[in-house]
């Protein structure tokens, strides 16, 4: 035998598509993996039946002496079937490893029906089941793979939406701008941070930016170069940067690190850093009723 | 009274020196720069300087320390120097080279400046 081959399964999925068809699902049915809860018969039905075809187009295409690799031009049309109904299913909810196992699950009909059909050249039989192996396998690995992609795009999102909803830039009053800090700042939202703010500067014309860190859980060295950073960006655009939000024992522990903010305004409340800014910028505020002090 | 220079105009309005720097500036324009401040600066009395960088897109650690130093040397001559027009992506790659500016003044725009030094009687 000069080449590897399954041209024995091509045929028996050929000639006996409905029933291969038909056993690919009494073995899903059998492993418990078919979910009559989430997919009705006919819809299931269709995609095993594209699967199916496209797997016998990838094999007819795919030279199977070389390792078995989905991203080969061959598998293409298999490749993205594969993908849309491994998506389909992921979204309805069901698990990478009931997929691995749907599909896995032809194996079995396929093998039965070689053993009959190859009874009398155990040599062939076995190179059949061989390269059919292969192949099963690497469709499971690309399912594996396929799973995780979609499962790493949708924490790159929630990880982009996070970010971009915990750096709001809001306009306080003319020229006075805030930026109220939440959560924990590396070094990723901390350039953020600066990029939004910055641009706000300009956008704003703002003359006063208060940095609020009320919401901020620690402070420890590296946040605090990032703040006195964000500070040094603030002054060279020509504004003033104020930190708020200083608490007792951020302030305690500031100290201990040995953090020296330099020139930069720090205030404990974002109260009292509004208080400075309408200063800067020459506003007052005043009550209007001495009776209701 | 006016002055073109290569990288950058240079105008004496009032008793302040208004320099405005191009983008395509170079090394050697800005050194160029450096000595013809220095000089007018004495020369015309200056009492204010006014730096505007709105235009640089782009610097680098030589353009950012030639900044800084425009501007100490605008206050040992005894003028008062703002940097103005800072863009944000400028002030960034300063801040992250390390290079904050600490002593030189810097404001949101040319009238900002003008506004300060006009405050304390210097235009």
């Amino acid at each position: 035998m000069t080449s590897s081959t399954i041209a024995e399964v091509l045929s028996i999925i050929e000639e006996e598509y409905d029933e291969t068809l038909a056993a690919w699902f009494r073995t899903q049915r059998q492993e418990g993996v078919r979910r009559p809860d989430l997919f009705s018969n006919a819809e299931a039905e269709n995609q095993l039946g594209q699967l199916l075809r496209a797997f016998v187009d990838g094999a007819r295409r795919a030279d199977l002496d070389r390792p078995i690799n989905l991203e080969d031009e061959a598998w293409t049309l298999l490749r993205d079937t594969l993908r849309e109904v491994t998506k389909n299913r992921l979204e309805r909810g069901v698990s990478p490893t009931e997929m691995t196992t749907m599909v896995l699950a032809l194996k079995h009909p396929l093998y039965t029906r070689l053993r009959k059909r190859l009874a009398g050249d155990p040599d062939r039989l076995v190179e059949e089941i061989t390269q059919l192996s292969r192949a099963m396998d690497a469709f499971a690995m690309q399912i594996n793979e396929d799973f995780l992609a979609e499962r790493d795009q949708i924490i790159e999102r929630q990880r982009q939406e996070m970010m971009e909803l915990s750096t709001p830039v809001v306009q306080l009053w003319e020229r006075v701008l805030t930026i109220p800090l939440i959560g924990t700042l590396d070094s990723a939202r901390a350039q953020e941070v600066m990029e939004n703010l910055l641009n706000s500067i300009v956008e704003h014309r703002a003359e006063v930016v208060i940095v609020d860190i009320t919401g901020v859980r620690v402070v420890d060295t590296q946040v605090a170069q990032h703040l006195l950073r964000t500070a040094a960006a603030v002054r060279l655009m020509g504004a003033e940067a104020i930190i708020s939000g200083i608490s007792p024992k951020i302030a305690q522990t500031m100290v201990e690190l040995g953090v020296d903010v330099g020139e930069v305004t720090t205030r404990p409340s974002i109260r009292a850093a509004l208080r400075d800014a309408f200063v800067k910028v020459g506003f007052e505020i005043r009550r209007t009723d001495d009776s209701r002090a | 009274m006016t002055a073109v220079h290569d990288a950058a105009s240079v105008y004496m309005v009032e008793n302040v020196l208004l320099i405005a720097i191009r983008d395509n500036i170079t090394d050697t324009d800005i050194i160029g720069l450096q000595e013809e401040l220095s000089e007018r600066i004495v020369v015309e009395g200056a009492r204010g300087i006014v730096i505007d960088i709105a235009a640089l897109e782009i610097v680098d650690t030589f353009v950012g320390r030639i900044l800084a130093q425009l501007s100490a040397i605008g206050h040992l001559l005894g003028a008062e120097t703002y940097t103005v027009g800072m863009q944000p992506a400028v002030a960034m790659t300063l801040v992250e080279l390390g290079m904050d500016f600490s002593g030189s003044r810097t404001a949101l725009s040319l009238s900002h400046a003008l506004r300060a030094l006009k405050a304390k009687g210097l235009a």
